[in-house]
């Protein structure tokens, strides 16, 4: 397997601080740390390589590009955090000899408030850049509101009915205090999108998807949402759904038996850490509030004193220092953990709704073989009909089984990069916070080495 | 992780080799050796509050009631550990040390009294209970008990009381003889102490500088206190509910097959953090009480100052009869009529006193007039023998204040140290265990 360089940013790299890099384990490339997951997985059996029948080759690599994509993309923020243009990050690539195998890559910034007679609406950014042979330009900027995302989103799940899309950010709920138009309900909002987008971009099928290209590259999307399936067809399908629903699916595979109960659990899981870290983010903002009222209290009774006032003011500086401290911790836990937990509660109900729509494909089968079986047919041409529409949908239910498939393994592998990820960054963050607190106490012990007299004249 | 942490570690090792005790044994440490056997008594003898016990009886109104008792051990000073207890090894209440601390006040009114640990428990935060039989407050109230006796037996003039001396050695019979003492008469009431307050003229300036340093003291500490329970509350939110961290990532580790390891053991170092929130804060409570010592120590400070103001007001008292009864004598000698009188005008209306009267008046007005001129030497005698005296009270006190705060200061930043310590390994244990997920 010839693998190259895979894109990076450089400024990630701290990420990768836990993994030792073989250099001489992938290849010519020069050691990157992602680098080794890459290879990693690719030895490990990837199911959707066997049975990924409808997969290119170049979609292979893709696939298994994936996890450190999802590192890379996850951590969107943070590449405009540091400022890296992808630009740098293919130019850094290429000294380092290699081809990015990622072609497509987004980015969504500049949210604006943009203001109409009906309403206002935040708009936003949304940059393309690409070396696909089947866009015109290798550079796209549009402008996107969040419904438009949502009609993305749609259009690739009526695409690819049982593959695992990634998660837009829930649409606005009055949640206490958050305004619609805050800047911090608009960041997060932010992040997500850009998370949704970069998943989409890396993942093999949907990448392809003609409905992506046209929301990256068209700049007015109104016309081109007013086109679809027709009402009427939509009608129809719904019908159908409910109509099987009411049945439900009868011989339902073992292995996507054990799915369901996998996303039933994960999405009980993901639920609880969602809400704890939620509890944690409100139980440490309070004790920021009161940490912020202490300290002070030092420095006012430093100054009814002489001798002692030394002392007071030092440890409310640490008390100070400390509470900064505690505000990026913080910042890291609402940025980094909390954002990525909540996103995974939201695939939790994606990995249902695909299980879900492969029953009802197979579900739609039984019912068309059920009634070829009853033979309560007259004529001979319906018998054939119904033969074909038979066979018809089993090629349906298989080719939905094998996507939903490969694509399970495919998410399966992102998750829990993903999840590590943000869990050992966090578990870094707060190491990182109870060391620095640790230096302002202990400069302030040192401090109070010298005894005061000798400090007098 | 690798940060240089381990030199300073060394040096703090060095500076203050408490940081490995445990609290109570650290502030034992403190004050034993604080106390540097200034005082003869404290050559003689060491002093424990050994132990507290729970008792039941019958109270004044006849009703029955529950309270806590405290084992007062005397021994040897510096003697081996079998050294035999010296006096009665008397069980003591707190109202016992109450009675001994007013005995003290009233009898000793230019020292700064060492306060007794508070009554009932304030600025506690929620967890910590604020009952008095609580085995958590029992077990502080009785080193605060222990302190109180080793500070008085440490004081030059409050080490050679005898009733001091008796409420140590004496089970029975002590509460009689600090009555018959009779220091509920000396006693300066409430009222008389709260008019001279208000009416006094010329306080000293240190006086007052002193009170005014009192009141803002309290209030600095105080408001302190409470602030610090709240945040002592928050941060044990915060802790605590890392506890469901662990309970979760144990539940999911059973559905994941490649994660289950990482996060079964994650989660075990989730609840080490949780727990270990309890010990912090125990900790940080010993901090708390040396605070409140002085926080409660303001008023005995500002008792010191009612006394000079007292004193003051009853020299100004009586320098004022002085001057009014010369004033008497020169009218009554000179005949002058300054300020009109009820004499002056009935002497004018029926006639002047005859000589042998007014003789005899000022005879006896000569006599007073020598009594107040006795009285306002003694009084100004007096004056100044407090000043003197409280004020050399009032400055070692402040040198103790600021050299023991100081180190409660210190032993507040060497508890923050460790709390992060421990939060360093907690953290760096989970990253290892999520980097194998």
């Amino acid at each position: 397997m010839l693998f190259t360089g895979i894109s990076l940013f450089s400024g990630l790299s701290f990420l990768c601080g836990p993994f030792h890099c073989g250099p001489s384990l992938c290849g010519p490339s020069p050691c990157s740390c992602l680098f080794l997951i890459a290879c990693s997985l690719s030895s490990c059996q990837n199911p959707s390589l066997a049975v990924g029948s409808s997969v290119s080759s170049s979609v292979v690599q893709g696939s298994l590009v994936h996890s450190p994509g999802a590192l890379v993309r996850s951590s969107g923020s943070m590449v405009n955090q540091y400022g890296l243009e992808e630009e740098e990050e293919e130019e850094e690539e290429e000294a380092r000899g290699g081809v990015p195998t990622r072609d497509l890559f987004v980015t969504v910034d500049h949210p604006e408030s943009h203001v109409t007679a009906i309403e206002t609406f935040i708009v936003y950014r949304v940059l393309a850049r690409t070396t696909r042979g089947d866009f015109d330009s290798s550079e796209y900027e549009v402008h996107r509101r969040y419904q438009d995302f949502l009609w993305l989103r749609g259009k690739l799940e009526e695409g690819h009915p049982t593959l695992i899309i990634h998660p837009l950010p829930e649409k606005f709920v009055m949640k206490g205090l958050v305004e619609r138009f805050s800047e911090d309900f608009i960041e997060t909002r932010r992040r997500a999108l850009q998370t949704f987008l970069s998943k989409t971009a890396e993942h093999p099928m949907l990448s392809r998807s003609p409905q992506l290209k046209v929301f990256l590259t068209e700049q007015d999307l109104t016309a081109i949402k007013k086109q679809g399936p027709s009402f009427l067809s939509r009608m129809g399908d719904s019908v159908r759904a409910a109509a099987i629903a009411v049945r439900g699916v009868r011989a339902r595979p073992q292995e996507f038996g054990a799915m369901q109960d996998y996303a039933d659990e994960f999405s009980c899981k993901m639920s609880a850490l969602d809400k704890v870290t939620q509890r944690i983010i409100k139980e440490q903002n309070e004790y920021l509030e009161e940490l912020s009222q202490y300290g002070p209290l030092y420095s006012q009774w430093a100054e009814l004193e002489a001798d002692l006032s030394e002392p007071l003011r030092g440890v409310a500086g640490c008390l100070d220092l400390c509470g900064r401290e505690t505000e990026e911790q913080l910042r890291h836990l609402t940025e980094v953990l909390q954002p990525t937990l909540h996103q995974y509660l939201l695939c939790a109900d994606t990995l249902k709704t695909v299980l879900r729509r492969r029953d009802h494909i197979q579900a739609e089968f039984e019912a068309k073989n059920d009634a070829l079986a009853s033979s309560a047919v007259s004529k001979k041409g319906d018998l054939e009909t119904l033969k074909e529409e038979a066979a018809g949908l089993e090629e349906r239910v298989e080719s939905a089984n094998s996507a939903l498939k490969g694509d399970w393994a495919r998410w399966g592998d992102a998750m829990r990069y993903d999840l590590r990820e943000a869990l050992v960054s966090t578990a870094d963050k707060n190491q990182d916070y109870y060391e620095k607190c640790l230096a302002v106490w202990e400069t302030f012990l040192l401090s109070q080495k010298t005894p005061p007299g000798q400090e007098e004249d | 992780m690798n940060r240089t942490m381990a030199d300073s570690d060394s040096e703090e090792a060095a500076v203050l080799d408490n940081t490995d005790l445990t609290s109570p044994e650290s502030e034992n440490n403190m004050i034993n050796t604080m106390v540097e056997r200034e005082t003869a008594l404290l050559k003689k003898i060491d002093i424990n509050v050994a132990e507290s016990e729970k008792r039941s009886g019958k109270n004044t109104v006849n009703m029955q009631e529950t309270y806590t008792v405290y084992l007062i051990e005397i021994r040897p000073a510096n003697a081996a550990e079998g050294g035999l207890p010296v006096g009665d090894s008397p069980w003591r209440r707190y109202s016992e040390f109450e009675l001994l601390r007013t005995y003290l006040l009233v009898t000793y009114p230019f020292v700064v009294i060492p306060p007794l640990p508070e009554k009932r428990a304030e600025f506690v935060w929620h967890k910590l209970s604020a009952d008095n039989l609580d085995p958590d407050f029992v077990e502080r109230r009785r080193l605060g008990l222990e302190n109180f006796l080793i500070r008085v037996a440490s004081h030059s003039v409050l080490s050679k009381d005898k009733i001091f001396y008796q409420f140590l050695t004496e089970e029975k019979g002590w509460r009689e003889a600090v009555l018959e003492t009779g220091f509920q008469d000396k006693a300066d009431s409430r009222l008389k102490s709260l008019s001279a307050t208000l009416r006094v003229k010329n306080p000293d300036k240190s006086f007052t500088d002193l009170k005014q340093y009192s009141d803002e003291l309290n209030s600095a500490i105080s408001h302190l206190l409470r602030v610090r329970a709240k945040v002592a509350d928050r941060m044990y939110g915060v802790y605590k509910v890392h506890g469901n961290y662990g309970r979760i990532f144990s539940e999911w580790s059973a559905i994941e097959k490649e994660m289950g390891d990482g996060l079964q053991s994650a989660g075990h170092h989730m609840d080490t953090h949780s727990a270990s929130v309890d010990d912090i804060l125990e900790e940080e409570e010993h901090y708390a009480d040396q605070l409140k010592e002085y926080l409660f120590y303001t008023d005995a400070l500002r008792s010191v100052c009612r006394k000079h103001e007292l004193i003051q007001y009853e020299l100004e008292m009586a320098v004022l009869d002085l001057a009014s009864k010369k004033q008497q004598r020169e009218e009554l000698t000179t005949g002058a009529v300054r300020v009109f009188s009820l004499k002056g005008m009935s002497s004018k209306l029926f006639g002047q006193e005859s000589p042998e009267q007014r003789e005899s008046r000022l005879a006896a007005l000569q006599q007073s007039i020598q009594a107040s001129e006795d009285a306002v030497l003694d009084k100004n005698q007096e004056c100044r023998e407090f000043m003197r005296m409280s004020w050399e009270e009032v400055k070692r006190f402040k040198e103790q204040k600021d050299r023991e705060l100081r180190e409660a200061l210190i032993s507040y930043a060497i508890m923050q140290i460790s709390m992060c310590k421990k939060g360093i390994q907690v953290w760096s244990n989970a990253k290892e265990c999520f980097n194998k997920m």
